[in-house]
């Protein structure tokens, strides 16, 4: 209990010329949920995809659970790890994306099995049944056998979700869960969501709903151009943001 | 004009005792050389769309090349070059083997494409959704990327066996002895060219149409299963 | 220097066959581009019999080896009283093919255009003609780009075949420049290198097209 779940230190990333974070440093405890919101651009999903290294930092370190994640301290310096090494990081932490990513060949359960039956090797009833497990917990089990190009937006992102589930992750990460719905299907989501922070997971939360982040997070980010330009608890930040940009930001938001 | 129309076919009732066996052996060969060269080009094929995504510059190079002149250079020139073309140098082929050769090393130009064209018709977030979940890229390639790549490499390989099918005819210019050769030499001995490439058209026809009958349903039960799905 | 004299040499005759090779390409191009679009506004008119017609003249000259079409035209013509020259039976038979593939080409990129726009023409009080003059094709003719520069690529290498009916293009002289010179090896590579020269422009901007479209769409 006394390392933190998360530490992010000297965060950069560089796409070609582009410096698009520049020098970030976080830290989250084990059960807490962090939001991380900013302007298009700033930096956030970047942010979150180096946790766990779908984007390779140009430098700085990721801390899982005091493990050095994605790299290997190699005589004095440091080498990223082979794709195995990483695959094996990564079935620790659940990533759910902005685009939902299901894999259109297999049904819903299917797509929430696979990943526990060919990563950690469990058979396919056992799978089966954490699979229907993980549906029941985001209200999905009447869609089973469904195939991704039957179910709605709302529903594929549930699915997502129950997909990173399954990996009975340490730590979830959301990338603009709900960017990419229909405003009428984002409640669903936005409910499961914070269903599972009541039950105490550990959430990095990249979003553009910001009276949700205010609801769910116990800390919030604001990223600007690539730095972290104010953070806190929430009622704080959002309600009363020192920070010229943020405030602007907010403004800009609400007006929405 | 029913006369003539009887008249016309009455030509092979009468030939047919001479021309049946023969023409008989004829199609059985052009089967060969359809199925050879088809499995030669998936071969050849496979190896090209792995090694344009070599990290060796040399192999990549080498690869485009390949692939850029198979499919830059008519069929009959390929043979020509194997058959005729090689002989000085000391290596000659029978008639079957060059055309199998040529028109194998052709259709892999082709098809390396169609491979290529299937595994980058997967969203790049679905490959990006197994890392997240754990697999391998080894992993991702064999549970995500190849059964969707199948379905969509169905349809294009099916049309290159057509198009190998229908290939087969040139291989009676390098005087391979398959259907269209017979057809040339019986149409010369017995001054009756009509009736045997009439006959030849028909029969390359009903060998051919089957496969675009199924080439196009699999297209259809491709378009019913899956569409991509992906939020933005 | 003899390296490039005996190119010189052989190449020149292949360089003569190479213009027939072109002309015959243009040539049936050209047909077939122009029967391919007549065919598929037809078929747009909807008559049974009419379609029926058409899709089975599409169904036999796809399903049927170019070579054997050539030769039906070539051999066989002279018994019902028409004789042909190499040339024609050549551009005849191979814009007879063309027609039947770009026929498919043009119904699909025809198709692709969204219903909606023609709806939108005819409101604006255009005929269905207008519509298709300045609605419909101009956005086809960008859609079946591609596809066309494809077939243009593949039906010049089907001239290599119609040296079989003697036809006097670039396999034609490669051949009997064999039996005079028996410079096998290198005039067959000549050759090959001949098309590929030909081809290479024409695949370059077929890819150049298939950009512009993405772009586009």
């Amino acid at each position: 209990m006394d390392t933190p779940l998360l530490h992010v230190e000297g965060l950069h990333k560089s796409f070609g010329a582009l410096e698009v974070l520049k020098g970030v440093d976080m830290t989250m405890e084990r059960g807490h949920k962090t939001a991380i919101i900013g302007p298009s651009g700033c930096g956030k999903s970047t942010m979150l995809r180096c946790i766990n290294y779908m984007e390779t930092p140009s430098a700085g370190h990721i801390h899982l659970d005091g493990e050095l994640f994605g790299e290997r301290q190699v005589d004095g310096g440091f080498r990223r790890m082979s794709e195995k090494e990483l695959a094996n990081q990564r079935a620790h932490v659940g990533m759910v994306f902005q685009g939902f990513y299901l894999w259109p060949h297999l049904n819903a359960r299917d797509n929430v099995a696979i990943g526990p039956m060919k990563v950690r090797g469990l058979s396919q009833a056992a799978a089966h049944e954490l699979a229907e497990a993980m549906l029941e917990k985001v209200h999905m089990s009447h869609k089973v056998e469904e195939y991704p190009e039957r179910l709605s937006g709302g529903q594929q992102q549930r699915v997502a979700i129950a997909r990173a589930l399954a990996q009975q992750p340490k730590l979830m990460l959301f990338d603009e869960p709900t960017s990419a719905l229909d405003p009428e299907l984002i409640g669903e989501v936005l409910n499961v969501i914070h269903e599972l922070a009541e039950e105490g997971r550990s959430m990095v939360l990249v979003t553009h709903e910001i009276r949700f982040a205010r609801e769910v997070a116990d800390h919030v980010i604001f990223l600007h151009d690539g730095v972290i330009v104010e953070e806190g608890p929430p009622d704080e930040l959002i309600d009363n943001p020192r920070h010229e940009r943020l405030r602007g930001f907010l403004r800009q938001i609400n007006e929405h | 004009m029913i006369e003539e129309v009887q008249g016309f076919l009455q030509v092979y009732v009468e030939n047919w005792p001479d021309w049946g066996p023969q023409i008989y052996a004829a199609i059985w060969v052009t089967i060969q050389l359809t199925a050879a060269s088809f499995a030669l080009a998936i071969a050849i094929g496979l190896l090209l769309a792995l090694g344009k995504l070599s990290p060796i510059r040399l192999v990549r190079a080498f690869c485009t090349g390949y692939i850029e002149i198979a499919r830059g250079v008519p069929v009959l020139a390929i043979l020509f070059l194997l058959y005729f073309g090689l002989v000085p140098l000391g290596i000659v082929f029978d008639a079957f083997t060059a055309s199998v050769i040529g028109l194998g090393m052709g259709a892999a130009g082709y098809i390396a494409e169609v491979f290529r064209a299937g595994i980058q018709a997967i969203h790049k977030g679905q490959r990006e959704a197994a890392l997240a979940v754990g697999m391998t890229p080894a992993m991702t390639f064999r549970h995500i990327i190849l059964p969707q790549a199948f379905r969509i490499i169905l349809p294009p390989l099916l049309n290159m066996m057509i198009i190998l099918l229908k290939d087969t005819s040139i291989c009676s210019l390098i005087s391979t002895e398959e259907l269209m050769l017979r057809a040339k030499d019986l149409a010369m001995m017995s001054f009756l060219p009509m009736h045997l490439f009439l006959l030849a058209g028909v029969i390359y026809f009903f060998l051919a149409w089957p496969l675009s009958l199924a080439t196009r349903r699999v297209e259809r039960w491709m378009q019913r299963g899956r569409r991509q799905t992906f939020g933005v | 220097m003899e390296f490039l004299t005996k190119v010189a040499d052989l190449g020149g005759p292949l360089l003569l066959g190479a213009v027939t090779t072109v002309m015959i390409t243009l040539s049936a191009l050209a047909v077939a581009m122009v029967l391919g679009l007549a065919l598929a506004l037809v078929r747009l008119l909807g008559f049974r019999v009419l379609n029926g017609l058409i899709g089975t003249y599409i169904e036999v000259f796809r399903n049927t080896p170019v070579l054997a079409q050539l030769f039906i035209i070539y051999f066989s013509l002279p018994y019902i009283g028409m004789k042909i020259d190499p040339f024609t039976a050549a551009v005849i038979g191979l814009g007879l093919n063309g027609g039947a593939i770009l026929c498919e080409v043009f119904r699909s990129g025809l198709n692709a255009i969204h219903h909606g726009q023609r709806e939108a023409s005819l409101a604006v009080g255009m005929t269905p003609w207008m519509s298709l003059r300045f609605i419909i094709l101009p956005q086809t003719w960008r859609i079946t780009l591609p596809p066309l520069g494809n077939y243009a690529i593949a039906l010049l290498k089907d001239t290599a075949i119609v040296s079989a009916i003697a036809a006097p293009e670039i396999m034609f002289y490669a051949r009997n420049l064999v039996t005079s010179t028996f410079e096998t090896t290198f005039i067959y590579i000549l050759a090959a290198l001949l098309y590929f020269c030909l081809s290479f422009p024409l695949a370059r901007l077929v890819e150049r097209f298939e950009r512009q479209q993405r772009a586009w769409l």
